[in-house]
């Protein structure tokens, strides 16, 4: 049955190696990844998921094979700057905030790249805070949250642009059972709620099921499960 | 331009850093202000000794140092009478010591000298200058680190003299030296028939190329300058004044290497955060404007740290006994437009390697750095 929803991503043929070509991590993977859709790469570590994530978001490029993104190229640097401004949002395993700042800095982060005004931002950052239940924890520093939270606070960075691909990296990989299902639960429900697709890379099982589609990654291949 | 706004937090984050390039900076500033106010105070003493109610400065050609230019007497009577001339004023300087005080400004003069006409006399009278013999004047901070006063016998040199007069003056190399009646001074110098310097008067200012031509032609050993062409020309006061430029720009050296030090260790401790920046959405650019911008805001900050201590620096220096009153600061807006430009330059260049290098970050990888 043919998907009539518009495709965000469009993957032909990636290759990628690493070490002078001695290390080969993708081997001609392709993909389509459709609007609002909840996709999860499922493999073991080392399978090629991150790369794979990496490609997708323009933090490396591929030795072959083409690559559109939300209509844009992300080996050009112009479209690689517009698709992380505006398109994408990334969350990884670890949360990659920065420590000293409080959640609201963090939060305005991506705001300040576009120039976004502070009221505006100010508004969106609070509206994402409650719905993912940190709005009380605005003022407060990074290093004074738990892991649940921290990894709360990137998703609600990551959707800062109001992005329309989100791309995340492990982002259980370092929380104990019970937060990391409420991660990821939180991120199924905001995506579903402000209508983005997600391209989840995990190893495990359970969230790779819970998701629209299954994307089994080994050895550099990708299989649809 | 609002993600500068992260300059301040970030500036704030890295207070510790911050403040070393800060201290960097503010100790050049510091150094250079201190240093060009007080040389250009000194020449600015020193041109308006020889610019007291004068046009001209006529002196030896080709002279290393004034202190060594001879205009004998009979070239002084001789310009004195010609018709552009209105007065001349003979000055002989020396340096003169007492028991403490091995440097001491003592100026050969006439008692018709203008500087001795405008001085306030605080004891002795201006009619008793050159009267008697064995007597000297002293300038009125000379006569209190001296702990002399009218009568006392005060040994100079060699010889001993009596104090006859003190008086106030606006200089501060006069207020802190001591006067002597030409020919006293020619004596004790062992200068006779000479002066330094030949201050000229004219009877009409648009005839000094007339004058200048006639002192040239009639006495080939000498040369006529109008005192602003002696202010830019005499070798001294260069010298002076490249010296001071260099060791303000040594010290402004050692404060970009600091700026650029701190700007690379923020760089290389912030690595994965930088990642994160382009990640977000920051470009290069962006990312480049950040890093000069922090180097610019502590380029800033050390400004204003260094004038607030070259500036009181330089109110406490003439207090200091130690100095007879020779430092009187001369702070210029040119010099102080320079020093900023010196410093933003300063910072900026000790920036730009950080910068180019953060700009370059790698988001994959940077994010794997630990």
């Amino acid at each position: 049955m043919s998907d009539a929803r518009e495709i965000l991503v469009t993957a032909r043929d990636l290759w990628k190696a690493y070490d002078g070509g001695r290390v080969p991590v993708l081997q001609g993977v392709s993909l389509d990844v459709h609007a609002g859709e909840v996709v999860a790469l499922w493999g073991a570590s080392g399978s090629g998921k991150s790369t794979l994530l990496h490609l997708l978001g323009g933090l490396d490029a591929p030795d072959r094979g083409t690559l559109q993104v939300c209509g844009r190229n992300p080996v050009i640097e112009s479209d690689r700057l517009e698709l992380r401004r505006r398109h994408l949002g990334f969350v990884f395993q670890l949360h990659n905030l920065i420590p000293d700042l409080t959640v609201a800095e963090n939060l305005r982060v991506p705001a300040l790249a576009v120039n976004q005004p502070a009221a505006a931002t100010d508004r969106r950052l609070r509206e994402l805070a409650e719905q993912v239940g940190i709005g009380h924890r605005l003022t407060h520093r990074i290093q004074d949250l738990s892991g649940g939270e921290r990894q709360r606070v990137a998703i609600c960075r990551a959707l800062m642009n109001s992005p329309r691909l989100l791309l995340a990296d492990e982002p259980t990989g370092s929380l104990d059972e019970t937060t990391g299902d409420l991660v990821f639960s939180l991120l199924k429900e905001l995506a579903a709620r402000h209508g983005i697709a997600v391209v989840l890379a995990t190893h495990e099982r359970r969230f790779a099921e819970a998701c629209d589609r299954r994307l089994r990654v080994r050895d550099g291949k990708i299989s649809e499960t | 331009m609002r993600f500068l706004s992260l300059i301040p937090v970030n500036l704030r984050r890295h207070r510790l850093r911050a403040l070393i390039g800060v201290a960097g900076i503010g100790f050049g500033v510091a150094a250079m202000l201190t240093i060009l106010g007080i040389v250009n105070g000194a020449i600015g003493m020193f041109e308006h000794i020889l610019s007291t109610d004068s046009h001209y400065l006529v002196l030896e050609k080709n002279v290393s140092d004034l202190f060594f230019s001879a205009v004998r007497e009979e070239d002084s009577a001789a310009i004195r009478a010609l018709p552009q001339v209105a007065a001349a004023h003979p000055l002989l300087f020396g340096i003169v010591s007492s028991p403490g005080y091995p440097v001491i400004t003592c100026f050969g003069v006439e008692a018709d000298d203008p500087r001795l006409a405008q001085a306030e006399w605080r004891a002795g009278a201006r009619a008793d200058f050159g009267r008697n013999p064995g007597e000297i004047f002293l300038g009125a901070r000379a006569a209190e680190f001296l702990h002399a006063k009218p009568g006392d016998r005060l040994p100079i040199g060699p010889v001993t003299l009596r104090v006859a007069g003190v008086l106030k003056l606006e200089n501060g190399f006069e207020d802190g030296g001591v006067f002597l009646p030409l020919a006293a001074a020619q004596e004790f110098f062992h200068r006779p028939g000479v002066c330094s310097v030949l201050a000229v008067k004219l009877r009409d200012q648009a005839a000094g190329a007339e004058f200048r031509r006639a002192v040239e032609a009639a006495h080939p050993g000498l040369i006529a300058l109008e005192n602003r062409e002696f202010n830019q020309s005499y070798q001294s006061f260069r010298i002076l004044k490249m010296t001071a430029w260099a060791v303000g720009l040594c010290a402004f050296l050692l404060g970009g290497l600091g700026v650029a030090n701190t700007m690379l260790l923020s760089v290389f401790s912030r690595i994965r955060e930088i990642a994160v920046l382009r990640v977000c959405g920051f470009s290069e650019r962006q990312v480049a404007a950040l890093i000069l911008g922090e180097a610019v805001a502590v380029a800033l900050g050390g400004l204003a740290v260094g004038f607030a201590l070259g500036a009181a620096v330089l109110a406490v220096l003439p207090h200091v006994p130690q100095f007879q009153g020779y430092v009187q600061a001369d702070v210029r807006p040119l010099v102080v437009a320079g020093i900023v430009v010196t410093a933003l330059v300063t910072a900026v260049a000790g920036a730009i390697y950080p910068a180019w290098f953060a700009s370059r970050v790698q988001p994959a990888e940077a994010l794997r750095y630990e």
